[in-house]
């Protein structure tokens, strides 16, 4: 049994089906990108992985002693205010409050807000305003606060957005050390070079078709020439890719 | 200067007045971070038309505003979720109306002379069974405020973060909700409803010019709102003003204070 497995999913809103007949799973310590053009539902797909949007059809299943909500949540920074006027380990402890019924925090949640803080590198920052910080510090401060919501798997949304190019693969590196310590990470991305380096498995959304598999498999099919030009560093790769040069 | 509170009236003004002070920093903080303080406009006004028809209709006044109240609430609320519709404009329309009401009613009925201290407030006006009614409702406002306090602040901070692990974003905003149609009901007759959406929106903005941690600024905002509200009482007896007015006065006051204060900090620090 997978953390995740959706069969035939259908998604969609109102005024639309946004896609259908999607299948895939996430199994425990995978790394999962899923990448695709504007519009293509990968935003509405994470919903409904969180609970948030229910299904038109199909069936999302959650397995292995993965909850729906003991999934990490990492939001798009622009569902924040700017103006919030809050400490970092207010947001982090934060993270904690779905671990029990009574909404106080007891020794054990300020213990698991304090060792995620140190996890991701943050401690130094504990009473500094949220607001105050970098975009890449801001990032890290949601990620504790991710992580403190679940041990087993996170979902990322755009996290680089707004980062510039070192803040950027800070965070990618340090997600790569948490998947590496065993946390299964599930990230929405634009950014399909990055998804490629990182990610063990890819799935691509594109209007009435998608495709899900290794990253290796990616590169060699369709969906990921399209936008890969770049050397396969593979040693199976005999094809040509569009730039023109061929691999040995 | 302690012989003013010889006087019953003045005792009662001061007990309600300060619970109501601090409910109203405390909900005030959530209000303004959600851009909600409309809201708490809106819902103001329509506890005017609510009273002016109690009033009217000999009924006792608490009983009839709270439950309207309430329901207009959770009618706003609906409506400024709604992006389909302009909720801005909606509660303008709701308040504007419930205030025509208010005043048309209370002219037929021949209240013309109450209407002043409904909408400005009168510390004269409070029985004793209204002030035991507002303390009663002032303290399940603030009980249930903190017992709620760390979801509400997951849930203002990070809505959809909150949704995602597990939380009921509806039902901690429909409390919110609940809890400021109280705050406005109680407040209401000694603020004066024109005036006690100012109570709920001045501390928390004072607060928020220096404070960098939630916590911090609810706490500072519920001490600012009460020193607001009694020194405001006490200097509104000794000059013979209203006290409603005072009171904002003040508020608006400490306000400028903190922001410049908030502005030399940044340029020095």
């Amino acid at each position: 049994m997978s953390y995740i497995k959706c069969s035939d999913l259908k998604m969609g809103y109102e005024d639309g089906v946004v896609f259908e007949n999607l299948s895939f799973s996430v199994n425990k310590g995978e790394y999962l990108c899923i990448v695709g053009e504007n519009g293509s539902g990968k935003s509405t797909l994470m919903k409904g992985l969180l609970g948030l949007v229910n299904p038109l059809g199909g069936s999302i299943e959650y397995g292995e002693g993965l909850e729906k909500k003991g999934i990490g949540y990492l939001p798009q920074q622009t569902d924040i205010q700017s103006d919030f006027p809050s400490s970092v380990y207010e947001v982090v402890l934060s993270g904690t409050l779905n671990l029990r019924r009574i909404p106080f925090y007891s020794k054990e949640q300020k213990k698991i807000a304090l060792s995620n803080m140190d996890r991701v590198g943050i401690l130094d920052l504990k009473s500094k305003c949220f607001q105050d910080l970098s975009g890449g510090q801001q990032q890290r401060v949601l990620l504790a606060r991710a992580l403190c919501a679940t041990t087993k798997l996170i979902i990322l949304d755009e996290p680089i957005t707004g980062l510039d190019p070192l803040a950027s693969q800070d965070l990618y590196d340090l997600v790569q050390k948490l998947n590496k310590d065993g946390i299964t990470v599930v990230m929405v991305s634009h950014d399909i070079k990055s998804a490629v380096t990182h990610a063990s498995h890819i799935l691509h959304l594109s209007g009435d078709s998608y495709f899900y598999g290794t990253t290796h498999e990616y590169m060699h099919s369709p969906y990921g020439a399209k936008f890969l030009i770049t050397d396969c560093p593979c040693d199976d790769c005999q094809h040509t890719h569009k730039g023109g040069n061929k691999l040995v | 200067m302690f012989e003013i509170f010889t006087y019953d009236f003045m005792i009662r003004a001061l007990i309600v007045g300060t619970l109501v002070s601090l409910c109203a920093a405390l909900l005030g903080v959530i209000l303004v971070l959600k851009r909600y303080s409309m809201i708490g406009d809106g819902l103001s006004h329509v506890g005017f038309g609510a009273l002016a028809i109690a009033a009217a209709a000999n009924l006792a006044e608490l009983q009839v505003a709270v439950p309207i109240v309430l329901i207009a609430a959770f009618f706003l609320l609906r409506l400024s979720k709604k992006s389909g519709l302009n909720g801005d404009a909606a509660i303008a329309v709701i308040s504007t109306t419930a205030l025509a009401i208010g005043v048309i009613v209370a002219g037929v009925a021949g209240l013309n002379t109450d209407l002043n201290s409904y909408l400005f407030g009168s510390i004269l006006a409070t029985t004793n069974a209204d002030a035991v009614m507002c303390v009663v409702l002032a303290i399940v406002v603030i009980v249930v405020f903190l017992v709620f306090y760390n979801k509400i602040f997951s849930v203002t901070f990070d809505e959809s973060f909150a949704a995602a692990t597990g939380a009921r974003p509806a039902v901690y905003n429909m409390i919110i909700a609940v809890l400021t149609a109280l705050t406005i009901v109680i407040g209401m007759k000694i603020m004066g409803t024109l005036l006690i959406s100012a109570l709920i929106i001045f501390p928390a903005l004072s607060a928020m010019r220096l404070c960098k941690s939630f916590k911090s600024v609810i706490i500072v905002s519920g001490i600012l709102s009460v020193f607001c509200f009694i020194f405001g009482l006490i200097l509104s007896y000794y000059l013979d003003i209203a006290t409603g007015p005072t009171v904002v006065l003040f508020n608006c006051a400490v306000l400028i204070i903190f922001y410049v204060i908030s502005r030399i900090r940044m340029k020095f620090l």
